[in-house]
This record gives structure tokens, C-alpha cells and sequence, in this order.
């Protein structure tokens, strides 16, 4: 077993896992740059080491330090969080050729599922449905061509390298694939040092449903699913849990073709399956694994009452899986607003700042995960996400309901947030009803804000 | 002759080139229009380009490649051509 963490990463995922690990025993040690010495992580912590500079290239992505600060501080594991080192395998690898536990699979599966082909062979392999596409990178336009005849009309390239919605382009017809294709290579050679792309069915109203699993390399079992289909630029804005698009039948197979997938690479640790749904046909498909937790795991602790950051670390260290599939059930509704240092009235423009006063909600079935406080300075380096409101209830129309309250509970003086964001969204009838695809959020963006049902409004009518 | 000062509109870190093998967008003494890229700011992930608001002579930067800086502090001090 292990005594000492050492946490590598920064801002509210940081401070989680300082909470997972002193409710194990662990003692807790914050990585930090030099210009985190102040967050509340490194506060609560038990101890905190400075690894580099400002920039995460020099500290929060800088192996060499990281592994030299964890033998200096006597640490004998290393949990990456999500983001920086997360889904690096060659850092993976360090951290268990240094003597430690990496918290997280062997570099071995980071690598298979983090490279798109590899990962999606991987699942046609264990029988999960997956996009139709093409089955290996495709080489020139006849090769592409080819494929043509399975993926149809219009189609993805994809960067086999690429990620977070980089290295994508759409193709409607032969003349554009014949032009895109030899774009696409060039681009993902110069971004990512890769130039083999695939090829997929572009599935226009798709939903972004994911499945949480954790696995003991023998066993695995799944959490049910997070919707995830608020996205703006391809990132996640509003996150729920379970979906309002499954039945009960599409939910139990979703899930088992998760299980099936991580039992067949013999995972360890938490991962997460994101898959493709599509509305009009019911379809699911898998597109890629993430192994590590997730920015948007508490909406699955809020459903199913497990500690999936403590799990986690019970299962590097090389514990069984403690928990059957029939022990793991959902209850209730959840959703995750992120909260994020952006100006909604500005674009979304980056609003870093000083936090002059704060009101956290609270109440029943509130949870909060953030490193903001009083008089705390976030630096510019970083990412914007500052807080996670989380709200669980009975079911989907109350959780939106309390999910509204406790947004106007809710005070934060010193910078701008998307928190406004969310009060208009939990009002909106379609979010309302449910009917959300991974376009939704960008397309109500472009509406006009009169068209939409105010939270001001409506709470003027009551 | 005035010599209005370039302000970083908000904080961040600040690159006078686009990649750090690329040129220097602007050298000092250089002749610029309004609208042209003087340097990056990068802030929370996302890169901004930084335009000139004047046309002029941008006589010398006041901070180096990859400084950080708050908002308002001085970046570029420029010469406007009469």
C-alpha cells in the first residue's frame, strides 16, 4: 500500500484528489508552479512542492522535475488529475521506472487507446460498435475511395494524433474528399507529427453519451452514462447524468459494450468510453477512451454514491475491484455546470481576475469542486475553468429546477463567468425537454438572446 | 510629435512571435499601420493577437518575449508620423 501522494496538477482537480487522498490516509502533496504557491489545493494539502515556472510547459508538463520533485519528497505514487500529464504514456512509464505507483492504467493502455486507430481496432475487436469508417489509416485517394462505399456521405477526416476536436475536417462529396485528403495529411504532419488520418460516416445529429467504467485488469464494471452534448468549440459546457435520450434496454447495452471493452485490454484504474449517439436511428458508436478521470465525473458519484477519485487509488495500488454490477445503482438526476472565467457577453473571452466576494450555493443536493476564494488571484496561464456546480435530485425537472436556485444563491464579485450562461440554459424549453445534439449549444449562442425565455422573466412571472 | 504608449488590455503572457522559430513580428524602429499584428498575449489558453491602434514608427518595446504582464502595463512605445 501506499502513504504518500504526490498530486500533480492544479485548480479544483487538484484540491479533489487532496480530498480523496486524506480520506484514504494518504498523505497529500501538491506538484505546483510558481505561480499556483497560493491556490487552495496547495493549502489544504499536507505538503506542497514546487516543480518549475508559470508555464505548464517548464512545471505541470515537465517530466524530468515532476519525477525529481516526487523522489525529493519521498512520494510513492503519482496521480495526474485530468489534462498536463493525464494521458501521457511516456510519463506513465517514468513514474513506474522511478519506483512509483502511477495512478492510472500501464502506459501500454494509454498508449492503444489514445491512439484513435488503435483504440477503435481495439473495440471492433472486443465486438463494440464503432463509427463506420475506414479500418486502417487511409494512404492516397484511391485507398480512400475505397472506403467510400461503407462510410458514405459526407464523411470526417480525422487525425489519427488528433484531439479535442483538432485535426477534423468534413468532406460532402468525391471532389471535396479529393481536395480535403492530402489537406488533412499536411495538417496533422505539421500539428501533430502524424500524418495518418481515417475516415468516418458524419453523423449530423449526434449526441455525446459517455460510460464510466472502472476495471481491475480481470473485472471491470460500468457507472452508467453521462450526456455530454452542451459543447461550445468542442468543449464541454454542461454536463448530466444519466441521459434523457436512453431507454432502458439502449442504456444496458451501452453499458455492457463498455464493460466488454475495457475487460477486453484488461484495464486498471477509472476510464471513461465516449460514444457517438445518434437520435434519428438510436445508434451508438464508440469514438475513443479517456484513462483518467474526468472534469465531469462527480454527476456519476452524484447517481450512483461512489468515490470514484478513491477508488482509483485503490485499484493502481493493485486491490480487486470491491464492487459487483449489481452492487453499482443509479439514483436520481445530476448535472455539472462548469464554471468558467469567461465572458459570455464578450465571446467567452478569458476574464481572469481577482475574487473580491463569494457566495457558494448550498442546501440539499448542492455540491461545489473549486479552488476559488476570497481574495484569491488566478493567474493567466491556465485554463478557465475555476469552479464545478454541481446539483443532484429526484429526477431530471427537479435537478434543472435546483440547478436554477442554486445559481441565483450563487454570488461571485472580481470577473466575469459563464454562471449566467447556465440560469438562462436550465430555463431554455428544449434544454427543458431534453432535446439536445452536440450542435445545440453553438446554434442557441447564435439565436438572438430575445428569442430566448430569461431567467429574469421568468422569475418576474412567479 | 506624440508618443502614444501600447498597453496590454489585459493580463497574460506576451510573444512577439507567433511560434518561437518564427520572425519577431515587428522589429523596433519598424514602420507600422493600424491593424498590424504587434505581438501575442496569450490569456487562459487562448492567444490574442495584439494590432497597433496608431500608424506610425514603433520606437521600442518596453518588455521582452514571453514576459507576463498585468493589465495596463507598457508594452511598446510608438512615434506618430505627422
Amino acid at each position: 500500500m501506499i502513504r504518500r501522494l504526490l498530486i500533480v496538477n492544479r485548480g479544483e482537480i487538484a484540491l479533489r484528489i487532496v480530498r480523496a487522498a486524506q480520506e484514504s490516509g494518504l498523505v497529500s502533496i501538491i506538484a505546483h508552479s510558481e505561480a499556483d504557491t497560493d491556490t487552495l489545493a496547495v493549502q489544504r494539502a499536507d505538503e506542497a512542492v514546487c516543480i518549475g515556472p508559470a508555464q505548464a510547459s517548464k512545471s505541470y508538463l515537465n517530466i524530468p522535475a515532476i519525477i525529481e520533485a516526487a523522489k525529493a519528497c519521498q512520494a510513492d505514487a503519482v496521480h495526474p488529475g485530468y489534462g498536463f500529464l493525464s494521458e501521457s504514456a511516456d510519463f506513465a512509464r517514468a513514474v513506474k521506472e522511478a519506483g512509483m505507483v502511477f495512478i492510472g492504467p500501464d502506459a501500454e493502455i494509454i498508449a492503444r487507446m489514445g491512439d484513435k486507430a488503435m483504440a477503435r481496432q481495439t473495440a471492433i475487436e472486443a465486438g463494440v460498435p464503432v463509427v463506420p469508417g475506414s479500418p486502417h489509416a487511409v494512404k492516397g485517394l484511391d485507398d480512400a475511395l475505397a472506403v467510400v462505399e461503407s462510410v458514405g456521405f459526407p464523411l470526417l477526416i480525422k487525425a489519427a494524433a488528433g484531439g479535442g476536436g483538432r485535426g477534423i475536417r468534413i468532406a460532402e462529396d468525391r471532389d471535396a474528399l479529393g481536395k480535403q485528403l492530402p489537406l488533412a495529411q499536411a495538417e496533422a504532419q505539421a500539428s501533430f507529427g502524424d500524418g495518418r488520418v481515417y475516415l468516418e460516416r458524419f453523423i449530423s445529429s449526434a449526441r455525446h453519451i459517455e460510460v464510466q467504467v472502472l476495471g481491475d485488469g480481470k473485472r471491470a464494471v460500468h457507472f452508467f452514462e453521462r450526456e455530454c452534448s452542451l459543447q461550445r468549440r468542442r468543449q464541454k459546457v454542461f454536463e448530466e447524468a444519466p441521459s434523457s435520450a436512453l431507454d432502458s434496454a439502449t442504456r444496458k447495452a451501452l453499458c455492457e459494450s463498455a464493460v466488454a471493452l475495457t475487460e477486453h485490454v484488461g484495464y486498471v484504474g477509472a476510464g471513461t468510453l465516449e460514444y457517438l449517439f445518434d437520435d434519428t436511428t438510436g445508434e451508438f458508436f464508440f469514438i475513443e477512451m479517456n484513462t483518467r478521470i474526468q472534469v465531469e465525473h462527480p454527476v456519476t458519484e452524484m447517481i450512483t454514491g461512489v468515490d470514484l477519485v478513491r477508488e482509483m487509488i485503490r485499484l493502481a495500488c493493485g486491490q480487486a475491484l470491491r464492487m459487483t454490477q449489481s452492487d453499482i445503482s443509479l439514483k436520481g438526476w445530476a448535472i455539472e455546470m462548469r464554471i468558467n472565467a469567461e465572458d459570455p457577453e464578450r465571446d467567452f473571452f478569458p476574464s481572469p481576475g481577482t475574487v473580491k466576494r463569494l457566495i457558494w450555493p448550498a442546501g440539499p443536493g448542492i455540491r461545489i469542486d473549486s479552488g476559488l476564494y476570497e481574495g484569491y488571484k488566478m493567474p493567466p496561464f491556465y485554463d478557465s475553468l475555476v469552479a464545478k456546480l454541481i446539483v443532484w435530485d429526484e429526477d431530471r425537472e427537479c435537478a434543472l429546477k435546483r440547478a436554477g436556485r442554486a445559481l441565483d444563491e450563487f454570488q461571485l464579485e472580481g470577473f466575469s463567468t459563464t454562471a449566467s450562461l447556465h440560469r438562462r440554459l436550465v430555463e431554455d424549453p428544449q434544454v427543458k425537454e431534453g432535446a439536445i445534439d452536440t450542435t445545440f449549444l453553438e446554434r442557441w449562442l447564435a439565436e438572438p438572446a430575445s428569442s430566448h425565455v430569461h431567467a429574469k422573466e421568468v422569475i418576474d412571472e412567479q | 510629435m506624440t508618443k502614444p504608449e501600447i498597453q496590454a488590455p489585459f493580463p497574460g503572457v506576451f510573444y512577439r512571435k507567433s511560434s518561437p522559430d518564427a520572425p519577431v513580428y515587428v522589429e523596433e524602429g519598424q514602420v507600422v499601420q493600424v491593424g498590424d499584428v504587434i505581438g501575442l498575449i496569450e490569456v487562459m489558453k487562448q492567444f490574442v493577437e495584439l494590432k497597433a491602434e496608431v500608424s506610425g514608427t514603433l520606437l521600442h518595446f518596453s518588455v521582452d518575449n514571453e514576459t507576463v504582464l498585468e493589465a495596463g502595463d507598457v508594452i511598446a512605445t510608438m512615434e506618430m508620423n505627422e
